[in-house]
């Protein structure tokens, strides 16, 4: 379960979460849109712990080590190969060494990462490169997934694919709590169960999607975002 | 705590053995200022022993430098820092496994510097190697110390090759008065005994700032 009470921060003058409250639970995936600076990653952040809100409290059940991010950086490194950097941060978060093995080879063939995976991550295009950066993620098998504009850099087929996994994560064992951040509609829509639309730090609507597409969806957030 | 910290610097030291750009760069550093003050001195004006302390400090002291520089730099690159953060890793552990990997980093271009200093300025090192070693091991454990903790404080700013020398070097003066003092106790052959307040003092700055380091590191790198 993921809960968000109260949340504020700001910096500076500069007032990037204002009152945020929601809770989701296990299969729940959140779709955050807004545009720039409307304070979805501040809100991502803070939900992880990297951030300590000014007032309210994030909470996660299993704590910081359920946590599974995935941005528009890799937070890989780019001179260790992709099972490298996978032992890597399988080991951060103890993962046992069977259980490593056996998520590596499982990750790396639901990714199509076989052919890669004794390669250096700075040889891999930006799409391989991305897909690396979801089995780091997933490495752990986390309850709760943090995604900041993770299709960012995608081509469309990437895309494609990086959205099935998604859903199947989102299904998996028991279903795990997703929040995607994004300011393009189009990205999120079909793998929320709820959405949320952000403006200067505030959610202007918060509501289950209730089978709505894209289209109904993208409407919905100009009204509340830019009030058209 | 130790088991993730083994974790970050074998993988700090890794990186560092693939790409190899600061590594070289600090040895090729200390090759070239030995060589400049070798053949820029006057053998004739100072003698060798007299100047050799200085000379070799100042070498170690930039070279761990350069070597410090990219201890978060590392980091930086992919935003990597974050997802350090987000494990289930204390903070203590990113300090400690940083420490280590600048340690073995800076003892390696010591390593390689030592043999040259002595090859260059004809300075008799052997019958002094275990005290001098003594000597490097605590005046490096002080600086690399209290890098690693302004490495972190600077990693995320523009201007952090530029601020981390300007931040550490103060703090580096009197770590770098004991061990000249000491070393040139050594070189000039006097009893051990005069040397060993120097190094007791090395290792007092030891203790206070690797437990400090250890205390205000968590600060430097949350958001």
């Amino acid at each position: 379960m993921l809960l968000a009470e109260g949340l504020r921060h700001s910096f500076g003058a500069v007032r990037a979460l204002d009152d945020i409250s929601f809770t989701l639970q296990a299969g729940q995936t959140l779709a955050v849109f807004g545009p720039n600076g409307a304070g979805k990653t501040t809100l991502l952040k803070v939900l992880a712990g990297l951030i300590q809100p000014r007032a309210g409290r994030a909470q996660i059940d299993g704590g910081r080590g359920a946590v599974g991010w995935i941005g528009h950086q890799p937070q890989l490194y780019g001179h260790l190969t992709v099972r490298e950097n996978l032992r890597f941060w399988g080991s951060l978060y103890d993962v046992p060494a069977a259980e490593q093995s056996r998520r590596e080879t499982d990750l790396l063939a639901r990714l199509d990462l076989n052919a890669h995976a004794t390669r250096p991550v700075r040889a891999l295009s930006r799409g391989l490169v991305q897909r690396v950066a979801i089995a780091r993620a997933l490495i752990h098998d986390p309850r709760v997934l943090l995604l900041d504009e993770p299709f960012t850099g995608l081509d469309r087929t990437a895309a494609e694919e990086f959205r099935r996994l998604l859903a199947e994560q989102a299904a998996d064992g028991g279903g795990r709590v997703t929040v995607l951040v994004t300011h393009n509609v189009e990205e999120g829509t079909e793998l929320a169960t709820d959405v949320a639309f952000m403006r200067a730090g505030r959610f202007a609507e918060l509501a289950p999607r209730a089978g709505r597409g894209a289209v109904a969806i993208a409407d919905a957030y100009r009204r509340a975002v830019t009030g058209g | 705590m130790w088991r993730h910290a083994w974790y970050l610097a074998r993988k700090d030291l890794l990186v560092e053995f693939r790409s190899r750009t600061a590594i070289l760069s600090a040895v090729v550093f200390t090759v070239l200022v030995l060589m400049v003050f070798n053949f820029g001195r006057d053998p004739t004006a100072v003698a060798a022993v007299d100047l050799a302390p200085s000379i070799l400090w100042v070498t170690f002291t930039f070279a761990a430098m350069l070597a410090l520089n990219r201890a978060f730099q590392l980091e930086l690159e992919n935003q990597a820092l974050d997802g350090l953060l987000l494990a289930p890793v204390s903070r203590s552990s990113i300090y400690l496994g940083k420490l280590i990997a600048n340690l073995v980093f800076v003892a390696t271009v010591e390593a390689v510097g030592l043999p040259l200093f002595a090859l260059f300025f004809n300075v008799p090192i052997l019958h002094v190697l275990g005290p001098l070693v003594a000597v490097i091991a605590l005046a490096t454990v002080g600086f690399v110390a209290v890098g690693t903790l302004f490495s972190a404080m600077t990693a995320r700013t523009r201007f952090a090759e530029l601020l981390l020398p300007v931040l550490l070097l103060p703090f580096m003066i009197p770590p770098l008065i004991w061990a000249v003092l000491a070393t040139a106790a050594l070189f000039a052959g006097r009893p051990l005994s005069e040397a060993t307040g120097w190094l007791r003092l090395l290792a007092a700055f030891d203790i206070v700032f690797v437990m400090l380091a250890f205390v205000l590191f968590p600060a430097t790198v949350n958001e």
